[in-house]
């Protein structure tokens, strides 16, 4: 380690730098619960005083509650129904060596990169085609094909550290494979379902292209943001509401990430140690 | 693999292939003229809206692509490099606000950027300007700003991963054969980079063309991009099979672009190395 000093050497002004890009990353979304306790409609310095006034307003309005409850049932479903098929998905990918396997990993991550715009109205054209209204059902579905890249991004990595001579030590111990799978298998891929379970939640609980294009009459709490946006007076409710959300998805997000050590970076420093 | 090959097969390819065909159908008052033609695609090519939206669309993206890469290199570096202790933790800090709602991220800037928003009312009480900058809020300018923002957890990650990769004694090796740390830097660092710099453009640019949250809410009649296009054809034009026409036609020049890219990265790269 010693010789090589000269190249890690503290970099003062890379790290200046580093502290000023996380002040950047984070001051703009902190604005939201600054102005939510602010006195006044205007979102405007010099600020007016400190009130809940706009949370009161928020909690008695039963559409905020309507969407609140829909957002969280369908992130709910999402993240069980994702999370299982990506298990399935990342254990046949580490077990089974099939040819094509690179394409289909590459198939299934695209809903990552391709714009949410296209794979909104494609959706929603398929659902019109075969004449099923537009509904929470329809915008789980869009939520669930976001979802799954990202679950199988999470839970990879799990599986792959997952030495196979356990499963093995297993079978000839003489379960069989349902048992393996729940008392061997299961417990060491655990902390990747968990994690993948939240992160999933989060996306579907803050998704909004998707749900914009399949959503019918019932919407969730992003889109419901979304159309009071319109109403000037009603923007410190926004604020108010926007920051519920920003602080539930940190603390579940923060919760997923140490329980997870969300996937293949934290690995790869890990081994890199 | 299978159950969730099915789920996204049903999401991802059914959805694709019956956007190819409603492309090449027309608009017969509600429903659709179903005889298969390439009028829409005609259009397309012909009637200038299209051509500057999509233009527009592309350099919106690409200066926005160009910076968050650009700024965030560093930082990526940083921790690959610099930090020794608490790796998990600077990568969760630079990820974290990524999970939050991209919806509430565009909405910050909006309070920021706003007539009467943070920085405005801010430099107006301390004198700095006499009346609001009119500039800053809808504007392509804004746009670039907040995507930049949204988007630069997708460019520190790929970055991070493949700075971390670097062996370390190269750069030893390097410095051992008397290279300085700015031809360290240009002849081992960035070129083995490089594969983090494709894919965290790729990340960026791919989903940003298509973007319409921000350019809705920041962008003004200026910013408009070909994603807005597409929603209103789906949402008050009504014109569907013009909306899947453009869809498809966003992708293509997505993936011709994309094929440009790796070819000229691939060049460079030759070059360096």
């Amino acid at each position: 380690m010693k010789q090589s000093t000269y190249i890690k050497r503290p970099n003062r002004a890379l790290q200046i730098y580093a502290i000023v890009f996380l002040i950047v990353l984070y001051l703009p979304v902190l604005f939201i619960p600054l102005f939510s306790f602010n006195d006044s409609i205007y979102v405007r310095f010099p600020m007016q005083g400190f009130t809940v006034e706009w949370y009161k307003a928020m909690w008695t309005r039963d559409s905020v509650w309507a969407a609140l409850g829909n957002s969280v049932t369908v992130g709910f479903w999402v993240a069980i129904i994702s999370t299982a098929l990506g298990v399935v998905a990342a254990r046949a990918i580490t077990r089974y060596r099939m040819p094509g396997q690179n394409a289909l990993i590459t198939f299934a991550m695209l809903p990552l990169v391709v714009p949410g715009v296209i794979f909104g109205v494609a959706l929603l054209v398929l659902v019109s085609r075969l004449g099923i209204p537009l509904s929470l059902y329809t915008v789980s579905l869009g939520h669930l094909i976001i979802c799954l890249p990202f679950a199988i991004a999470t839970l990879l990595p799990r599986f792959e550290g997952f030495d196979r001579s356990m499963d093995e030590a297993s079978a000839d111990l003489g379960e069989n494979g349902w048992w393996t799978f729940w008392r061997v298998t299961f417990p060491m891929v655990a902390p990747g379902v968990v994690a993948s379970l939240l992160l999933t939640f989060t996306i579907s609980f803050d998704e909004f292209i998707m749900t914009f294009f399949l959503s019918g009459t019932d919407t969730t709490l992003p889109i419901y943001i979304w159309t009071q946006l319109r109403f000037p007076r009603e923007f410190p409710t926004v604020l108010a509401m926007s920051t519920l959300i920003l602080a539930l998805s940190f603390v579940m997000v923060f919760i997923a990430l140490w329980i997870g050590r969300l996937g293949i970076v934290t690995d790869n420093a890990e081994d890199t140690k | 693999m299978s159950p969730a090959l099915v789920v996204l097969i049903i999401g991802i390819l059914v959805p694709f292939i019956i956007l190819i065909s409603l492309s090449m159908w027309t608009r017969d008052g509600f429903g659709f003229d179903m005889t298969p033609t390439f009028e829409n695609y005609q259009r397309v090519g012909t009637e200038p809206i299209f051509s500057t939206l999509l233009a527009r669309s592309f350099w919106i993206s690409g200066i926005a692509t160009f910076f968050t890469v650009l700024l965030c290199y560093p930082m990526a570096y940083y921790v690959a490099f610099h930090v020794h202790r608490n790796k998990m933790l600077w990568i969760v800090l630079m990820t974290l606000p990524f999970w939050t709602s991209y919806l509430l991220r565009v909405f910050a800037w909006r309070v920021i950027l706003g007539y009467e928003g943070v920085i405005n009312s801010a430099f107006l009480s301390m004198g700095w300007i006499q009346a609001p900058l009119e500039f800053l809020l809808y504007s392509q300018t804004a746009v670039i700003i907040t995507l930049a923002h949204a988007w630069a957890a997708f460019a520190i990650l790929p970055l991070y991963v493949s700075l971390e990769k670097i062996d370390k004694s190269l750069l030893e090796a390097a410095t051992d054969l008397g290279d300085g740390p700015v031809r360290r830097f240009l002849r081992i660092t960035l070129p083995l980079s490089l594969p983090g710099v494709i894919s965290a453009c790729f990340l960026i640019f791919i989903p940003t063309t298509g973007d319409y949250i921000t350019p809705a809410l920041l962008g003004g009649p200026d910013g408009v991009m070909i994603g807005n296009l597409i929603q209103l054809q789906f949402g008050p034009v009504n014109n569907w099979p013009m909306g899947a026409a453009l869809s498809i036609v966003l992708m293509l020049w997505i993936g011709a672009l994309a094929l440009v890219f790796l070819f000229i990265t691939r060049k460079a790269k030759d070059r360096l190395a």
